[in-house]
C-alpha cells in the first residue's frame, strides 16, 4: 500500500477528523477533485457538496458547505464553514 | 442588640443565599468544562485560517490587494466591537472588558478620531450605554451558547459598515481565556486584517502552490470568513472565561456566606446566653427579696 495522506477536516466548532487516509474526494469550486498522498501544493475554495474520505476500503461521507481545501506536503486540510457527517 | 429571633431569621437568610451561590458555582464549574472544550476545539480552525491568510497575504500586494487586508489608507473612523457575556454575577469579568474598551475609546476620542460601537453581549450594551449611547450603532445578544449564527450576524454588520465606507479600522474587544484563574481583556484588530508575521509559513519543498480559481479570489472569499471566525472564537473564549470567573466569584461568595453564618451564630449564642443569665438573675433576686 502506498503512503497515507494526512487529512484533517475542521469546522469553526471543532475538528471533525484528523488522521491518515488513502484518498479524499472534495467538491472544489472549479470542479471536484481527488487528493492522494504526495499531491502537489494546491489551494481551492469549496462549493457545497459531499466530501468522500477513502480509507482501508471504506468510504466516509461528509456534507460540507463553504470553505477551503489546502494541500501541502504535510497533508490536506479542509476548513469548512459547515460540515456534518452524512448518514 | 437584635433579638434572638431576628438573628435566627438572618442566619436562615444567609444560609439560603449560600445554597444559591454554591449551586451557581457548581453549575458554572460543569459548564466551564464544556465551554473550555468548545474554545479549544475552535482553535485549530482559527490557527489554520491565520496561517493560510498569512501565506496568501505574502503573495498579494499593491493596488490589487483587498481593502479588508490593507485597510482604506485612513484611520480616522474607528469601529469598536465589544464582546462580553449576557449575564453578570461573574466578578469583574465583564467590567474589565468594558474598561479596556472604554480606555481605548476615550483615547481615540482624545486624538480626535470618530468612534462607533457595536456590542455583542447584553452587559457590554448596558455598561457602554452610559456615556457612549450616541456612538452605539447596534447591539447583539450572545444567548446561552455562542452560536456561529450570531457571529455571522455581527460579522455581516461590521463588513456592511466597512463596505459602505463608514469605518476605516475595526477593533474587537473580548476576554482571552488563559486559564481558569486568568482571563485577560484583549483587543484584536479585525480590519485591516492582522497578519501573523513570519510564523507559520509552510515548507513547500520546492513546489509551487497552485490556486483555484486564483489567489485574489480566494483571499477575497477568505477574509470575510476570517472576521466571522475571529468574532466566533472571541465569543467562545468569552464564554469559557465567563464561567471560570463566575465559578471563582461564586466560590468566594459561598465562603463569605460561611464566615457570616459563623459570626452571626456566635452573636446569636451570646445574645441567648445573656438573656438566660438575665432571667436567672431576675428569678434569684426575686427569691431573695421574699
Amino acid at each position: 500500500m502506498a503512503d497515507k495522506l494526512h487529512f484533517s477536516l475542521v469546522s469553526p466548532e471543532r475538528e471533525l477528523f484528523s488522521g491518515p487516509v488513502d484518498q479524499v474526494d472534495a467538491p472544489g469550486s472549479e470542479g471536484d477533485f481527488g487528493v492522494l498522498a504526495g499531491h502537489a501544493p494546491f489551494m481551492t475554495a469549496l462549493k457545497e457538496g459531499p466530501l468522500r474520505v477513502h480509507n482501508d476500503g471504506t468510504i466516509t461521507t461528509y456534507e460540507v458547505r463553504g470553505g477551503f481545501a489546502d494541500v501541502t506536503p504535510d497533508g490536506l486540510t479542509i476548513l469548512a464553514e459547515h460540515a456534518v457527517e452524512a448518514v | 442588640m437584635a433579638s434572638v429571633k431576628e438573628m435566627r431569621n438572618r442566619i436562615a437568610a444567609v444560609k439560603s443565599t449560600q445554597k444559591i451561590t454554591k449551586a451557581m458555582q457548581m453549575v458554572a464549574a460543569a459548564k466551564l468544562r464544556r465551554a473550555q472544550n468548545a474554545a479549544q476545539d475552535s482553535r485549530p480552525y482559527a490557527q489554520r485560517m491565520a496561517s493560510v491568510i498569512a501565506n496568501l497575504a505574502a503573495g498579494v500586494s499593491g493596488d490589487g490587494a483587498p481593502k479588508l487586508l490593507v485597510g482604506t489608507g485612513s484611520d480616522q473612523r474607528h469601529l469598536v466591537v465589544v464582546a462580553t457575556s449576557d449575564r453578570g454575577l461573574a466578578g469583574g469579568f465583564n467590567s474589565s472588558i468594558v474598561r479596556a474598551a472604554r480606555l481605548r475609546i476615550d483615547q481615540l476620542l482624545a486624538d480626535g478620531k470618530d468612534v462607533k460601537i457595536i456590542t455583542a453581549g447584553r452587559k457590554a450594551r448596558d455598561q457602554l450605554r452610559r456615556g457612549h449611547a450616541s456612538r452605539l450603532v447596534e447591539s447583539y445578544e450572545v444567548g446561552g451558547n455562542p452560536s456561529l449564527a450570531v457571529a455571522e450576524e455581527v460579522s455581516a454588520k461590521v463588513q456592511a459598515m466597512f463596505e459602505a465606507g463608514e469605518v476605516d479600522v475595526v477593533t474587537l474587544f473580548f476576554s482571552e481565556f488563559k486559564s481558569v484563574v486568568t482571563q485577560t481583556p484583549t483587543a484584536r484588530q479585525l480590519i485591516p486584517a492582522e497578519v501573523a508575521a513570519g510564523g507559520a509559513t509552510i515548507d513547500l519543498k520546492g513546489a509551487a502552490y497552485e490556486y483555484e480559481p486564483d489567489e485574489a479570489t480566494i483571499l477575497a472569499d477568505l477574509l470575510p470568513r476570517n472576521i466571522t471566525t475571529q468574532i466566533f472564537s472571541a465569543m467562545l473564549e468569552n464564554q469559557a472565561g465567563f464561567f471560570a470567573a463566575q465559578m471563582t466569584a461564586m466560590d468566594n461568595a459561598t465562603r463569605n456566606a460561611g464566615d457570616m453564618i459563623a459570626s452571626l451564630t456566635l452573636q446569636m449564642n451570646r445574645a441567648r446566653q445573656a438573656q438566660i443569665t438575665k432571667e436567672l438573675i431576675e428569678i434569684i433576686s426575686g427569691a431573695e427579696a421574699i
